[in-house]
């Protein structure tokens, strides 16, 4: 799915240069289960970003099945994201003035999908995630267990073939947590993709395979190689 | 979901935060749309005191001022009524008519009129006949009206009151204003009493809401016979065939009659024409506020909605929302508040226009259909390129800003 050849991103503040990340060559398979570990500042959610489309590297290329995602322009950049990503943030990142049921439309929304269709998908995936009585609840009057699962009720609208998570269990109590993560388990049964940033060792625990990042280096990038039912 | 529910939400979550710049176009908007439906009118209503008013040049006595002549028309200051003839012979181009006046106090039914000698168009007629005059069919140059010469004098005496002249006016009889018809209870057919001698009502001449509505009409050398006045007048109104005749006018007849003053009739309106070039002006420096200052405010409430949702709009960009739906949705905020403030502002600023017109003006003001559309159109031009800037710096936001923690 990813290969990523000769990579760096360097950030330069006050005459000062960073190397956020480094990777002469990292591949991430279909259906891999990829948790990306490491403290903070390692380059943990520079990768992420690269991964994504939204960050360019200074050197070297990132294949997005079979494309070279950053000598692709912006919209079609955009486009692979829309269609083929979900993205799932530690702080959910729900609109706040939009419903449940609004959030979760949004990304139909920008993938063109109908209004009646944008309805009846989003309301079968709160009801997957268990928030088919909360449709009509905003954010602020939901529970951060319960945000999340809305969150990742719209990261699954547009059937991604991959998702990136930043700390998806970071803010979640324990019940909240599991519930995420058996989601994720379930998403890599069916043969697709994550890639996860995450201090949660249990969390990495359940990934088929980590990336240890220290200082923007990939630290025995091949360690921990297994699977999740080992 | 779409665009316009992802803008109309956050508008309706938080309108106190676009109310200022809304409040800011609105008002502009309701200055612009007041001032200019005022002037607007208050144009029209000059435009056609000039055309009721008929004369475009008034001759009068040297020392007379325009307030006398408006006020009351009476004044003891006079002209010889040669310098009439002296007009006609001179034929002057584009003088299509001649109207002098003699004005005195004279009392109907004991209240005080103003009697009012005429000469009429008739008279004329026969004295250029006389002295072999083409009368007025010289043409001026760049004459506007398409003919010009010998007409009929056969008009009704009701035309007196928009004419300003009466073609046929027998020495016994007089014209009666509204309201003088009104308190001595006249009718054409009977007879008013003026000086101890009996004229014949021709006509009641229908309101003008002008002095003219308590006059007494009654022909010019009647009025100089009874008064003793002699071969006199207080003015002569000199109707020019268009409006462009008056200027060429005055400095022919100022040399041909050294003795008299000779104004146009848009100095006499010049204070009301004055004030409505003003308020023109004025409306051009609204607007100029209405740029500036409502400009400013969109631009810095939308550059800081895009502050506050750099996060959001991250996210929106993660999600997959191109750059240029980013910029729309920030340039849908602004027509938003712009259209809110516009609209509300044109319907503001024609009530206050209605309202404030008759006692700014003492004009009537109705709806301006395409001056309100061009109101709305300059506010959503300004909030637009007010708001193009910010908008296109949340396009160009980095949308790894959606992985920053709160």
């Amino acid at each position: 799915m990813f290969h990523l050849q000769d990579i760096t991103k360097v950030y330069r503040r006050r005459q000062e240069e960073v190397v956020a990340f480094k990777a002469a060559s990292l591949d991430i398979g279909l259906g891999e289960y990829v948790a990306v570990v490491g403290p903070s500042g390692s380059g943990k959610t520079t990768l992420l970003s690269m991964l994504g489309g939204m960050l360019s590297p200074d050197t070297g290329k990132v294949w997005f099945e079979g494309e070279s995602l950053y000598d692709l322009p912006v919209t079609a950049r955009t486009q692979r994201r829309r269609e083929r990503i979900g993205f799932v943030f530690q702080t959910f990142n729900l609109v706040p003035y939009l419903t449940a049921l609004e959030n979760v439309q949004v990304p139909l929304f920008l993938h063109g999908v109908s209004k009646s269709e944008q309805r009846d998908r989003a309301v079968a995936l709160l009801e997957q995630v268990g928030l088919g009585n909360r449709v009509e609840h905003k954010p602020s009057e939901l529970s951060t267990g319960q945000q999340q699962r809305v969150a990742l009720a719209r990261t699954l609208a547009n059937n991604p073939r991959l998702i990136l998570a930043d700390e998806p269990t970071g803010n979640l109590d324990p019940d909240s947590r599991e519930a995420v993560l058996s989601m994720f388990d379930n998403f890599v049964r069916e043969g697709r993709t994550i890639v996860m940033v995450t201090h949660d060792p249990g969390a990495a625990a359940r990934a088929s395979r980590r990336l240890c990042l220290n200082d923007g280096m990939l630290v025995m990038p091949e360690e921990s190689r297994t699977t999740k039912a080992a | 979901m779409n665009l316009k529910t992802l803008v109309w939400r956050e508008l309706a979550e938080r309108p106190s935060a676009m109310l200022t710049s809304t409040l800011t176009i609105l008002l502009g908007v309701t200055a612009l749309v007041a001032i200019r439906h005022v002037t607007v009118f208050s144009e029209r209503e000059v435009g056609q005191q000039l055309q009721s008013l008929g004369a475009n040049v008034l001759v009068l006595p040297k020392d007379a001022t325009l307030q006398d002549y408006y006020s009351a028309d009476l004044t003891e200051r006079t002209l010889p009524e040669s310098h009439v003839a002296s007009i006609l012979l001179e034929n002057l181009p584009g003088v299509e008519r001649l109207s002098p006046k003699l004005c005195v106090s004279a009392k109907v039914a004991n209240r005080d009129v103003t009697l009012t000698g005429i000469l009429p168009q008739s008279e004329f007629q026969a004295k250029a006949a006389w002295q072999s005059v083409s009368l007025f069919s010289n043409k001026h140059e760049g004459c506007k009206k398409a003919a010009c010469g010998p007409k009929t004098y056969d008009a009704a005496p009701e035309s007196l009151a928009s004419e300003r002249t009466i073609d046929q006016l027998k020495d016994n009889e007089a014209i009666i204003g509204a309201d003088v018809a009104e308190f001595s209870a006249l009718k054409p057919g009977q007879t008013v009493e003026l000086f101890g001698e009996k004229l014949q009502v021709l006509a009641v001449l229908p309101r003008t809401g002008t002095v003219d509505d308590s006059r007494v009409f009654a022909h010019l050398h009647t009025v100089q016979r009874l008064t003793n006045a002699g071969e006199v007048v207080n003015a002569i109104e000199v109707m020019g065939c268009c409006e462009d005749a008056a200027g060429g006018l005055v400095p022919k007849l100022a040399e041909l009659l050294p003795d008299a003053k000779v104004v146009t009739i848009s100095q006499v309106v010049s204070t009301q024409v004055g004030i409505n070039r003003l308020m023109s002006q004025m409306s051009l420096f609204v607007l100029g506020i209405l740029v500036i200052v409502g400009g400013a405010s969109v631009a810095s409430t939308i550059s800081s909605n895009v502050r506050e949702r750099r996060r959001e709009v991250g996210t929106l960009m993660a999600l997959g929302a191109t750059p240029s739906l980013v910029t729309r949705m920030f340039l849908l905020k602004a027509w938003t508040l712009g259209i809110v403030g516009a609209v509300g502002g044109s319907v503001l600023g024609l009530i206050v226009a209605m309202v404030l017109g008759a006692h700014w003006a003492g004009v009537t003001v109705k709806p301006l259909p395409g001056l309100i559309a061009l109101s709305i159109g300059a506010a959503l031009v300004i909030t637009t390129l007010a708001a193009l800037w910010p908008a296109r710096s949340a396009a160009k936001l980095d949308p790894c800003c959606c992985f920053q923690e709160v």
